[in-house]
């Protein structure tokens, strides 16, 4: 087909970008050969009237694109799921198996066509024995699991057949609308027409398309988790989810996927965390607000905040490979604070991945997440106050701990939440440095695992998208969003009361 | 009441005091643990990361006899593609047992076993050179081998004698003869620039792993970010900040951006995985859909520093340019936004650099675990051909068992900082510059 070019989308998209420029040229030397030449007669500026043709013509035009992108995949799919033998889809799940093993037939028939290495004669040879067909797209680059089945290659050639005729009437579609813009704006570009207005008003629409699209982030992000734990509660009991005791993921089925061991794992590890941020963090805010000089504060602040800037995935190398092997030499066999003798030769610590591993490590990315906060709160504090307190005779420290401190307290509390939600949502660190072993235990020298760690886990390698075992990964990510989330609004909520308070 | 000098503490002030001096103390140990914290992750970054961008290299001398590589000796190029990289494994063996015959080393190994300190990819080196430039046959040319992971570790001290005991990728006899040959100084560290260029290698070859093709990948999604993340940023909060009525629609956005902002990465792993993969089928481990994840995080960040700096630009601007006729939209486009674009600027970089150090998302779209040998030729192929990410591969190489790898993990995290620390510098040298105080 010589208009076949049409079908890739992005030469459709740029066609529509020079229909855009055309019509720019055209609506411009319209209006002002209608105003005789003098742009003091428009009512807009002469480029005003340009920009509305170049709008009317993409962006309604780029929109049914997109759009349409989005949708013909699925329809396509809805066509050829009636073609499939039902004996083949019956058992659930392997439908979409079926699919994804006639999306990649389809690919590959393209490929190969495009390479040569098919035409549609030895296409159609193939349909009475598709066997040699592995081998060819193999060939081409698309491996296949097995051997293709005769329907499968028959929906892949509806399926190709299908592609190739909405390709073209998608981009007959999307140029008429561009054109069909374009005349609208360029017939309207008279001296007395409003240009500017209609441009501001587009703008103003693309303004706030961009800002709802943190909603459609948010709505994206709950509607995929919601659908797809749906599907995992329909297929695993949520009593063993919430209630159950242990997590035994087992791809075999009966698994025992209960999040509370790894609930516990993560709050004895954020637990830690906050231990070792929470002092530090609030101690070296409280030194830098009220007694360093400007030239240590200069310094000092930076430098901490270098900490918060450090990629996570370097914590969590130096837990596995700096942090956790030290603990071992201490704690580990042979160590001076084993404790081998009063645990029968058993060393307190036996490997290097443990929830105080990670808890410290993650303590250290904290500190300055923790002292950077608390610092804006405690500058907050209005300096009256203080200076009543040293008007009574107090010393400064009695007037942080008696007056500042109080005063700050909500907004603290706001910090410290914000961090604990940090720490629970933090991943690499527990990847590397918690372990694998989901249990309950006091021990944090033992190996655990959390919520982050298992949604990884569950969700790399080959995943089968219809087993409740990698399912489970959305309940998880589900329940952790919905965790963090809290923490944040309750946090946030109450920095902002704390606030108004003095303003 | 006893009289007390004004000169003298009394006990309760003493008390006083000291508590004083003790809460002081707590900040600065406070201060202090940050600090020490702060310098022993940079000195082990540093310490263990180094040895990464040195790498152990062994001249050889290898005749490439047209006996093997060659038998007809027409030099047809089809003819020696024929001969695989196992073709030249007995070329290697020739030339260690010529350098025993040369006197130059002495040991009691095989020359087969000799042949073992060199990287298993010495072959395929060879095969390289051969076919990049046929006339090579028959001649003998001297060839940089890098040296096996464990003779580079011998090195580099991470591999011992009392270690590799039970090891059967290396004995102690070939240790002498590494000894020898350092002495004869045909062995060495040499700079290694194919850790900064190269590309990933499978688990037994460390000595050959590097990060370019995962730079690049990076490279990839961070124009992905910056082509979306920038303008769909700098819209929504000139919308936000600019013409939005105080309504609750915009209190929803606003409460919705501040909450996106502190979602953890993992979560929007999830969105990508379920909403790019599953449902659009973008390609699996694509630069694309990691750029398109990191938008997404970055987004907020960006959104809340652009109205930072759209707040910072005073009203007077905007009064006059509306005193002069202007459009609310014109005096937002051609005076306000041309303002604060300097603050927008570091704002992105920052956003940017966030962005490059992140890893979980994309370990859920699947780049990671990817040996891309070669680099992409394209852009679409850079966008949508299977890649690592810098931190991913950094994270690959920490999960491998050899502990090469390791090593390699912290030079990786040195060249992640390196782009990190030009970034930062970046954003505040342009805020030094451009920050104008109204």
């Amino acid at each position: 087909m010589p208009l076949s070019f049409l079908g890739n989308p992005l030469t459709l998209a740029l066609l529509v970008l020079a229909l855009a420029i055309a019509g720019y040229a055209l609506a411009r030397g319209r209006a002002m050969a209608r105003a005789g030449g003098d742009a003091r007669k428009l009512h807009s500026l002469p480029n005003y009237y340009g920009m509305t043709a170049a709008m009317f013509a993409a962006v309604p035009a780029l929109g049914v694109l997109v759009i349409w992108l989005l949708t013909q995949p699925m329809m396509i799919q809805n066509a050829i799921l009636p073609m499939l033998p039902v004996a083949a889809v019956g058992e659930r799940g392997t439908d979409s198996l079926i699919l994804s093993d006639v999306n990649r037939v389809a690919e590959g028939l393209n490929i190969a066509v495009a390479q040569g290495v098919l035409d549609p004669q030895s296409i159609a040879a193939l349909r009475e024995d598709p066997s040699t067909l592995r081998k060819t797209l193999a060939g081409v680059g698309v491996a296949l699991g097995s051997d293709v089945e005769p329907f499968v290659l028959a929906a892949a050639e509806r399926a190709r057949d299908l592609d190739a005729r909405w390709d073209m009437i998608r981009a007959g579609v999307v140029i008429l609308i561009a054109l069909a813009g374009l005349l609208l704006a360029v017939r309207a570009a008279d001296p007395a027409f409003r240009a500017r207005n209609v441009v501001e008003r587009g703008i103003m629409a693309l303004l706030i398309t961009a800002a709802s699209l943190a909603i459609l982030t948010t709505v994206g992000i709950v509607l995929s988790m919601v659908f797809e734990s749906l599907n995992f509660f329909s297929q695993h009991p949520w009593q063993d989810f919430f209630l159950g005791g242990s997590w035994a993921p087992n791809f075999r089925g009966n698994s025992e996927l209960s999040i509370l061991p790894l609930l516990w794992g993560t709050l004895y590890i954020s637990f830690i965390a906050l231990l070792v941020a929470v002092p530090i963090g609030l101690f070296a805010a409280i030194y830098l607000s009220e007694y360093a000089g400007s030239k240590m504060r200069a310094i000092a602040k930076p430098l901490l905040e270098i900490l918060a800037g450090i990629p996570t995935i370097v914590y969590g190398l130096f837990a596995l490979l700096t942090v956790g092997p030290f603990l071992v030499d201490v704690f580990g066999a042979g160590g001076a604070l084993s404790m081998e003798g009063l645990r029968d030769g058993d060393p307190l610590m036996s490997g290097a991945t443990a929830v105080i591993t990670a808890g410290l490590v993650m303590g250290i990315m904290l500190i300055p997440f923790v002292s950077s906060l608390s610092d804006d709160i405690i500058n907050a504090v209005p300096q009256s106050l203080r200076d009543g307190s040293y008007g009574l005779g107090a010393t400064p420290s009695e007037t942080i701990r008696n007056v500042v401190l109080p005063a700050a307290l909500p907004g603290i509390v706001g910090a410290i939440l914000l961090a604990a939600s940090r720490a629970i949502g933090e991943t690499m660190i527990v990847v590397l440095g918690a372990g694998a072993i989901a249990r309950f235990s006091g021990n944090p020298f033992e190996a655990m695992t959390t919520i982050t760690t298992r949604i990884v886990s569950q969700l790399t390698g080959d995943t089968d998208f219809a087993s409740p075992e990698t399912l489970v990964a959305f309940a998880l990510g589900l329940t952790l969003f919905i965790l963090t989330l809290g923490l944040n609004v309750i946090a946030l909520y109450i920095v902002r009361t704390y606030r108004e308070q003095y303003e | 009441m006893t009289h007390t000098s004004l000169l003298k503490q009394d006990a309760r002030t003493a008390k006083r005091n000291r508590a004083e001096t003790r809460f002081q103390a707590y900040g600065l140990i406070a201060i202090g643990i940050g600090m020490l914290m702060l310098m022993v992750l940079l000195t082990t970054i540093v310490s263990r990361g180094t040895g990464a961008f040195q790498q152990t290299f062994l001249t050889l001398d290898v005749t490439l006899a047209a006996a093997k590589l060659d038998k007809k000796g027409e030099r047809n190029i089809e003819d020696i593609k024929k001969v695989s990289t196992f073709g030249y494994k007995p070329l290697l063996v020739d030339a260690f047992e010529a350098l025993v015959e040369s006197g130059a080393v002495q040991s009691d190994l095989k020359p087969k076993d000799m042949a073992g300190i060199l990287s298993k990819g010495a072959e395929a080196q060879m095969r390289d050179a051969v076919l990049a430039d046929p006339t090579l046959i028959g001649q003998t040319v001297s060839f940089d081998f890098l040296a096996s992971g464990r003779v580079d570790g011998y090195l580099k001290d991470r591999v011992t004698r009392e270690s590799i005991v039970n090891d059967k990728n290396i004995s102690s006899e070939q240790l002498d003869l590494v000894d020898q040959m350092r002495d004869a100084g045909v062995l060495g560290k040499k700079f290694n620039i194919a850790f900064i260029t190269g590309s990933d290698s499978s688990d037994a070859r460390p000595e050959a792993a590097g990060m370019g093709v995962s730079m690049v990948g990076s490279l990839m999604m961070m124009l992905v970010v910056l082509a979306l993340a920038l303008p769909i940023g700098v819209a929504a909060s000139i919308y936000l900040e600019e013409f939005a009525p105080k309504n609750w629609i915009t209190d929803i956005i606003e409460v919705n951006i501040s909450n996106l902002a502190a979602v953890p990465s993992i979560v929007f792993g999830i969105l990508g995985l379920a909403v790019f993969i599953n449902y659009m089928h973008l390609p699996n481990s694509a630069p694309l859909v990691g750029g398109l994840v990191l938008t997404l995080m970055t987004l907020p960040t960006i959104i809340i520093s652009t109205r930072a700096s759209l707040k910072s630009v005073p009203p007077s601007i905007r009064d006059a340019a509306l005193g002069v006729g202007a459009s609310k939209m014109q005096s937002v486009f051609h005076h306000v936004l041309p303002l604060a674009a300097p603050g927008i600027l570091t704002g992105t970089i920052i956003g940017l650099a966030q962005a490059l150090g992140e890893t979980a998302p994309l370990l859920l779209i699947g780049m990671v675990g990817f040996i891309a040998s070669n680099g992409p030729e394209t852009i679409t192929e850079g966008l949508m051909n299977p890649n690592s990410a810098m931190p991913a591969q950094i994270y690959e190489w920490a999960k491998r068992a050899d502990p090469a790898f390791y090593e390699r993990a912290w030079g990786g995290i040195i060249i992640l900082l390196v782009f990190l620390i030009t970034m930062n510098f970046i954003a505040v040298m342009l805020r030094r510059r451009f920050e104008r105080r109204w």
